[in-house]
């Protein structure tokens, strides 16, 4: 594509936004109910989240890069990059968040049958289905590969039996992907990665307090749970091949990376000096360092615009994920820390109207997940030592 | 446009490096000319080669004979001449003081840009008075003298100043000592009477002059752009010159990072390679994040500041102020994980981070630029 058609392109894009995307979708998410996640028993909390979901699932602009027959807009790269610097100038929120379309719908691009991103991808495009995911269990963290939950092989469906953790809005999800042993000699080809609804009989969940008083994540119990290997033709109830499961997960923890390197910031864009200044002068040493603070997430946008833009054109270093996962998540948890320092007593409140129900606190204390879900901090480096520096033995 | 390189830029980076890691080598430059006291600091040879290979005038304008190339082409120079610490008066001549020279008038470039193409010559810049750079306050003055000016005042941190035939100086033509305008850039030759050097050796073996004006006269030729009208010219030679010295910082922590991981993969202690200790993996898994994180900022700055962007005086100083803490880094835990041949002049992790500390306080510290982020910030 020619340079002015992608500027047509930013033209036509700028107007197309400003027609569609309503002044209270402009406005920062402020709590868990600004952000529409789809699925069955979703609600809309106003008519312009409502109108704006529509408008882009309309469009094709849920997934704007997937192509046209699976619910998306079929944008080329340098088409979805200029539709996510005009969504970021307009403040324009994202339509749809979900599981789905970070996780899932990559894998199904990448690994899944025809008939399985027909029904799949359209579902996860057009909000209908809310997934979740079933990695972790509680014996099976950093070291995922070692998980127990076993499937029972009995011709047309597997009998499944275990316990996953740490599965995000698994009470409020309807189907999930769910990583299974099926072969109990084999530990890394002894994997299924597969997909079920979570009705099904014999799952239950339950949710999990964690320090910021909130339950984003549940526990997962599967107790004689059917899953058929088939939801009709060209349709398994599996991604990729059998007992090969790791592979997709692998490729789709790549992805979760990536996720949070491109979400867990944050504004980082937004000056954190200038957003915390506006409570009053600060001191001048912790002025200093949210300069230092604002000099390393400045320059980690950059490197977010050059990743992804290595990314979409195949240059980048399969690996580098890694690195964007490690560099911000860290960084995240800094800013926290450091708005916090800014906030003072009133950062403190844990439920007052004034604070929003503690919202600082609260998302201080989550953003110390951050470098522990989807890969730690430790475990980041030990990738990057291994597989981008090339260290012996690591 | 994508934060990489297009493809006639990846083929000068290819260019660039096999050109620095041969002719600009540590042991063919830095320890040859450092070795034999060389009062340059550089090889004039090499300088030629730089103009053979069309380096010198890469950001003069095609109709003044250069090549017309910007920030994003220099700066893939400068991480080459970084990464081999190859001592040259690129940035002070080819980056600095052309950047001075493309706002003059036919005159001025006409006596001064053929030679800086050519390889002829080497021009340097004079901004910083004091040990730190503060380029707000210019106290040096340039009185109305005849159809001329005099000049009087104190230069530091001239940068190859004793080897240049042309020095641009940043003189102050009107108002008081910490006012915005009031600025004028001149060229002043080095035959000029009333100037002179202080010529001093630095840490990474470079040569930097004390230079001090006593009434030097100047033709009011000597004027590069409008009288009074100097600190616009003033800042887009900080801009290139911030930016510039922010890719060889790169190049230097890219340089040191290599030399470093290569090194503990091969050193041996209890019966091991020293790195297969996780705890020297992750502290290089560390400084190789923060070390791309430098080079994309640096690289988009170089964008912006070649687009004209509103956004490439916050974004230059953020990478100026990166690359420090990230090329910092690097030398330190080079010269730490070496362990005591770190500490040796023979090995050139050393001269590395001899060079870092240089290239720090060119144009601005990380705290000199973290300071200025808040300020464009508006806190």
């Amino acid at each position: 594509m020619s340079d002015s058609d992608l500027e047509a392109f930013r033209v036509e894009t700028r107007q197309w936004l400003e027609a569609n995307c309503p002044p209270e979708m402009r406005e920062p998410v402020r709590d868990e109910e600004d952000v529409y996640w789809g699925g069955r028993n979703a609600s809309f909390k106003n008519d312009a989240q409502k109108a704006w979901f529509e408008a882009c699932r309309e469009k094709g602009y849920t997934v704007p890069e997937w192509p046209k027959e699976y619910g998306g807009a079929g944008l080329t790269p340098a088409q979805g990059k200029v539709l996510r610097q005009e969504m970021a100038a307009t403040n324009a929120r994202p339509p749809l968040s979900s599981f789905g379309i970070w996780m899932l719908g990559p894998a199904l691009l990448h690994f899944g049958t025809e008939g399985q991103k027909q029904r799949f991808l359209n579902e996860i495009a057009n909000g209908e289905i809310r997934w979740c995911q079933g990695y972790s269990e509680p014996g099976s963290g950093s070291d995922l590969v070692s998980m127990q939950t076993f499937g029972e092989d009995k011709g047309d469906h597997w009998v499944v039996n275990g316990q996953k953790i740490w599965t995000s809005y698994a009470d409020e999800a309807d189907w999930i992907f769910c990583l299974v042993r099926t072969d109990k000699d084999n530990k890394y080809q002894g994997i299924t990665f597969m997909l079920f609804d979570m009705a099904s009989d014999g799952v239950s969940t339950k949710p999990i307090k964690l320090i910021s008083g909130n339950s984003p994540f549940c526990e997962t119990f599967m107790d004689d749970v059917t899953v058929p290997k088939s939801y009709g033709e060209d349709i398994p109830g599996y991604v990729g091949e059998i007992n090969r499961g790791w592979d997709v997960a692998k490729y789709l923890l790549g992805h979760e990376r990536e996720m949070i390197s491109a979400t867990g910031g944050g504004d980082r864009a937004t000056s954190l000096g200038a957003v915390t200044s506006r409570q009053g002068a600060l001191d001048p040493v912790l002025r200093a360092e949210i300069a230092m603070f604002d000099v390393d997430a400045l320059a980690y946008t950059a490197m977010s615009e050059k990743f992804m833009d290595e990314l979409k054109s195949g240059k980048g270093h399969p690996a580098q994920p890694n690195m964007m996962k490690y560099a911000g998540t860290e960084l995240n948890k800094r800013r926290n820390e450091l708005v916090m320092a800014a906030g003072g007593s009133h950062a403190l409140e844990w439920e007052s109207e004034a604070s929003n129900g503690g919202k600082t606190a609260r998302g201080w204390l989550r953003t110390k997940a951050n470098s522990i879900e989807g890969g730690t901090s430790e475990v980041m480096l030990n990738v990057i030592s291994k597989r981008i520096l090339d260290l012996p033995g690591a | 446009m994508p934060l990489y390189y297009d493809d006639d830029q990846a083929m000068l980076a290819e260019t660039a490096s096999q050109f620095m890691g041969e002719e600009g080598s540590i042991k063919n430059q830095l320890r040859h000319w450092r070795d034999r006291d060389c009062k340059d600091g550089f090889g004039h040879g090499l300088w030629k080669q730089f103009a053979e290979m069309g380096f010198t005038g890469m950001l003069v304008d095609e109709d003044d004979g250069g090549l017309g190339m910007g920030q994003v082409e220099a700066g893939i120079v400068l991480e080459e001449i970084g990464r081999n610490l190859t001592p040259s008066p690129f940035l002070s001549s080819s980056v600095l003081a052309a950047t001075a020279l493309k706002h003059g008038s036919n005159d001025v470039k006409g006596r001064w840009l053929p030679d800086l193409i050519s390889g002829d010559k080497v021009y340097a810049m004079a901004i910083d008075e004091g040990p730190k750079h503060r380029p707000e306050r210019i106290a040096t003055k340039a009185e109305k003298s005849g159809n001329g000016f005099r000049l009087s005042g104190k230069k530091d941190f001239v940068v190859y100043g004793a080897s240049s035939e042309m020095i641009v100086v940043a003189a102050r033509t009107s108002g008081s000592d910490d006012d915005k305008d009031g600025i004028t850039l001149f060229a002043v030759p080095q035959d000029a009477s009333g100037m002179s050097h202080d010529s001093v050796r630095l840490v990474d073996s470079s040569m930097a002059s004390h230079v001090t004006f006593d009434n030097v006269e100047l033709d009011g030729d000597a004027v590069i752009g409008e009288v009074d009208g100097g600190r616009a010219i003033l800042d887009a030679v900080l801009m290139a010159g911030r930016v510039g010295s922010a890719a060889e910082g790169v190049g230097v922590a890219r340089g040191a990072m290599d030399m470093t991981v290569d090194y503990i993969k091969q050193r041996k202690q209890f019966g091991r390679l020293i790195g297969e200790f996780q705890a020297l993996q992750h502290r290089a898994a560390h400084l190789y994040s923060e070390v791309e994180i430098a080079r994309a900022v640096t690289v988009k700055a170089a964008q912006l500041v070649d687009g004209g962007s509103e956004k490439a005086e916050l974004m230059t100083s953020v990478a100026k102020a990166k690359v420090a803490k990230a090329a910092g880094l690097a030398v330190r835990e080079g010269v730490q994980m070496h362990g005591g041949i770190g500490m040796t002049d023979e090995y050139d992790i050393g001269l590395y981070m001899k060079r870092d500390r240089a290239l720090q306080e060119f144009l601005g510290d990380q705290y000199y630029h973290a300071g200025r982020v808040a300020e464009l910030s508006g806190y």
